[in-house]
């Protein structure tokens, strides 16, 4: 097998191992299809905000404001629900609002030369002290709406066979992975990501393409965002602590690397859905929160040292 | 230090070199570009394990592990970047990593005095143990840096081009400072680009040349002499010429520094720039490449110097590498299709025959000609009109050299394939073979002041090297 292969197998090999643990440990019960489609709904918030984090990341940034971006989503759509807005149109203006705060995120590292960790982690505690404050710091009931479908059980035998809050995470997830793959913007990022240096030599619009990749990173989490007030009909400032922790998981799991120059769309989903095999499985088992902690680290950990054995081989 | 080698992969950089420094000596070590000087100084002050060769210190066999333990054993090198930690105390630069401590704890009132006494040793009791390191001159952190070595007992001290970014007063305090060392029985190694300062301070010189010892002779011998052992090599049939026709220009070089001469770059021709590392080409070129995305629509291309950390994304692989500054007609609409690059980077890994196993290897993998090549394929695929090329053919082996120089002479030839202008190309390199042997005018650059562009049948190694190290006015 080539180093190449090898780095796509991975993330495969990763949720295959845990969800054979687990099915070994639960039975065959594990894989029924009411409990993989309970897998899915569970992978769909974190999976949508990591398809911006995986942009993020291959073009070598970080962005800590995720988190802080979802909970301002979810407040943002409740708010403009009570205002009598059709739930469409509130949707779309919580995911732009995510958008604007990467915006501010890209103009401030492009403009100011800052990296990005600082600047994202100035952003999530800033955003975060705006949703609280458009919230008056208290969770803003809604109105009950289709939205909040988006993430519900389908009924068995439902043509759709998952909720349609994971189909559009799975559109989107091809959609970025197009981008990635087939645009010059996807080629700048890696070149980006790849050696910043050199990308600016070649003619790479450096500081535009940052903004648009913040940007993008945000608007992912505004989209996580309405998956996330789907599931609690409520908009709430304080939802999503530490949420961008488990992003940036999903990302370095499926193959991302921190270094910038790696990472796909396809490994991101495997790293998503590995960490909610882990969720899923330790709830049913009957284990308590913490082992369900102890399992995901130890899988990061692992994920990075096996990637730093293969590169570590192929060079 | 007796038979000294050392070879990088397949590149021989020392092939026996003797070299003995006599207590309160001081030895010029002089050398062109890639002659082997910080090689040889690397491996005395232990950065660098020698191939073969013995070295004694005191009569006793030296074979240092790593340069602290040159430093312990009492050779200590100064390198041109310095390497003191700014946010620390002048004490704590010169005791870094041997503190003098009690019980774990460091004894602060000790190291306060013992750095006293080591900066009292070389004249500068003005200079407060106290005081930060970030905040003194340039001039005062390489006596800081000299202090760290004194304070440890170093009996041998290696300067490289210590005066490369110094003012002409701090040069002489610094040649006061070294005639202080010698008279108190420390020896002292010299490496300088600038003959006519290893002539004012040192009192023999020691001529490199392709990793072996040229020559030497005392410091009194004639400017003239020491350039020629220095650049005494053939000139190499290494070097196409087809018929060139210089055009229309097609640029302005404008320099900087005081004084500078403006050259008008033609097509059809090849304008090299000589000068030591450190002379301004490299600001010059980046001068002329400003904004970049400009430039490349505008049909300008360039290579940069530092292939690792600029030329190439290694992570990258070569298909990406080479279509990164032109992505159009990669596709239908404006996408890109991975194999319409790989269709594009195969003909270029083809015509300047890479080795490589697919144009989808990453370039990391590939060795350093190899990764040049890409870096120059990359403005092949962009069809550029103008090339600036700094250093391109650094590091890399000669069968790649030569490869590239017949690329460079063909693009700027008067006969092209129908429907091809010739192209014009900025040369920079410190190699001058190769400036002599390619280039149609070259002008050179010394302490950021750009020459007149003189054709190339004007220029000779010998005073191409006088113009660049200033040999001319000091002799």
């Amino acid at each position: 097998m080539t180093p190449r292969m090898w780095r796509g197998a991975g993330p495969i090999l990763g949720v295959l191992f845990v969800a054979i643990t687990f099915g070994i440990l639960i039975g065959s019960n594990f894989f029924l299809p009411g409990n993989l489609e309970l897998i899915a709904r569970q992978t769909a918030i974190v999976a949508a905000a990591a398809l911006g984090m995986t942009i993020v990341i291959v073009s070598g940034g970080i962005d800590l404001s995720v988190g802080s971006v979802v909970a301002l989503t979810t407040v943002v759509i409740a708010v403009l629900l009570n205002q009598g807005w059709p739930p469409l149109a509130a949707a779309i203006a919580g995911t732009a609002s995510g958008a604007v705060c990467g915006l501010i995120n890209g103009a401030l590292i492009s403009g100011l030369r800052v990296v990005p960790f600082i600047v994202t982690l100035g952003t999530m505690i800033l955003v975060r002290g705006a949703a609280k404050g458009f919230a008056d710091e208290r969770r803003i009931e809604a109105p009950q709406t289709w939205l909040n479908d988006l993430l519900r059980s389908t009924a068995p035998g439902d043509a759709g066979l998952l909720p349609s809050g994971v189909w559009l995470v799975v559109v989107l997830a091809l959609l970025v992975g197009g981008v990635l793959r087939y645009t010059r913007f996807g080629h700048h990022v890696f070149a980006i990501g790849s050696n910043e240096r050199t990308a600016r030599l070649c003619g790479v619009a450096v500081p535009r393409s940052k903004i648009l990749i913040y940007t993008l990173g945000a608007l992912f989490a505004g989209v996580a965002g309405v998956l996330q007030f789907s599931r609690l009909s409520v908009g709430d400032p304080t939802v999503a602590e530490g949420l961008e922790l488990d992003v940036i998981a999903a990302v370095i799991i499926g193959g991302g690397s921190l270094a910038g120059g790696r990472g796909t769309i396809i490994g991101t989903l495997l790293g998503a859905t590995t960490m909610a095999v882990i969720q899923i499985g330790c709830a049913q088992k009957g284990y308590p929160n913490w082992v369900q902690q102890i399992v995901t680290g130890a899988i990061i950990v692992l994920a990075v040292a096996l990637d730093r054995w293969r590169t570590g081989r192929a060079s | 230090m007796r038979g000294i080698e050392k070879r990088f992969d397949a590149t021989v950089a020392l092939a026996g070199v003797d070299l003995a420094v006599a207590p309160g000596d001081v030895c010029g070590l002089v050398g062109e570009n890639g002659a082997g000087k910080s090689t040889l100084m690397a491996i005395l002050a232990g950065a660098l394990e020698p191939d073969a060769g013995e070295m004694h210190l005191d009569g006793r066999p030296y074979a240092p592990a790593d340069p602290m333990a040159a430093r312990r054993a009492g050779v200590a090198m100064i390198y041109q970047e310095l390497s003191l930690a700014p946010d620390l105390s002048v004490a704590g630069n010169i005791l870094l990593g041997m503190e003098p401590s009690r019980l774990g704890c460091v004894r602060r009132a000790a190291m306060r005095r013992i750095a006293a006494g080591a900066l009292a040793e070389l004249g500068r009791p003005d200079i407060t143990p106290d005081r930060l390191v970030g905040d003194l001159s340039v001039a005062d952190q390489q006596l800081v840096e000299i202090a760290r070595a004194i304070a440890i007992g170093c009996r041998v001290l290696v300067l490289d081009e210590p005066t490369s970014t110094l003012g002409r007063r701090d040069v002489e305090r610094l040649f006061a400072l070294i005639g202080r060392l010698k008279a108190s029985g420390h020896s002292i190694v010299y490496i300088s680009h600038f003959i006519e300062e290893v002539r004012e301070v040192c009192e023999r010189i020691v001529v490199l040349r392709d990793g072996r010892v040229a020559g030497g002779g005392p410091a009194t011998m004639a400017g003239d002499d020491i350039v020629r052992l220095m650049i005494g090599r053939d000139v190499t049939d290494l070097f196409p010429r087809s018929r060139r026709q210089p055009g229309e220009p097609v640029l302005e070089i404008a320099g900087r520094g005081a004084g500078s001469a403006t050259i008008t770059l033609h097509r059809g021709e090849i304008v090299g720039i000589a000068g030591l590392v450190g002379a301004g080409r490299t600001e010059l070129l980046r001068g002329v490449f400003t904004p970049p995305p400009r430039r490349w629509r505008e049909g300008i291309g360039m290579v940069s110097e530092d292939r690792k950390a600029e030329g190439v994304a290694l992570g990258l692989d070569i298909a990406d590498n080479v279509t990164l500054t032109k992505l159009d007609g990669m596709g239908p609409a404006s996408l890109v299709l991975p194999s319409r690059q790989r269709a594009a980077a195969t003909r270029w890994v083809r015509e300047f025959s890479i080795k490589c196993r697919s144009a989808t290897q990453p370039v990391v993998e590939l060795s350093g000609g190899n990764q040049q090549k890409v870096a120059l394929a990359r403005l092949m695929h962009h069809d550029v009109d103008v090339l600036l090329l700094d250093e391109p053919t650094r590091g890399i082996d000669v069968g790649s050299k030569a490869q590239i120089y017949a690329v460079i002479d063909a693009l700027v030839a008067a006969d092209q394939p129908t429907g091809r202008r010739p192209r014009a190309i900025v040369l920079v390199s410190s190699y001058l073979p190769e400036l002599l042997g390619l280039c149609d005018r070259i002008a050179v650059m010394r302490r950021g002041r750009l020459g007149a562009a003189r054709p190339a049948g004007e220029w000779n190694e010998h005073s191409l090297m006088l113009e660049a190290t200033g040999a001319e006015t000091a002799a």
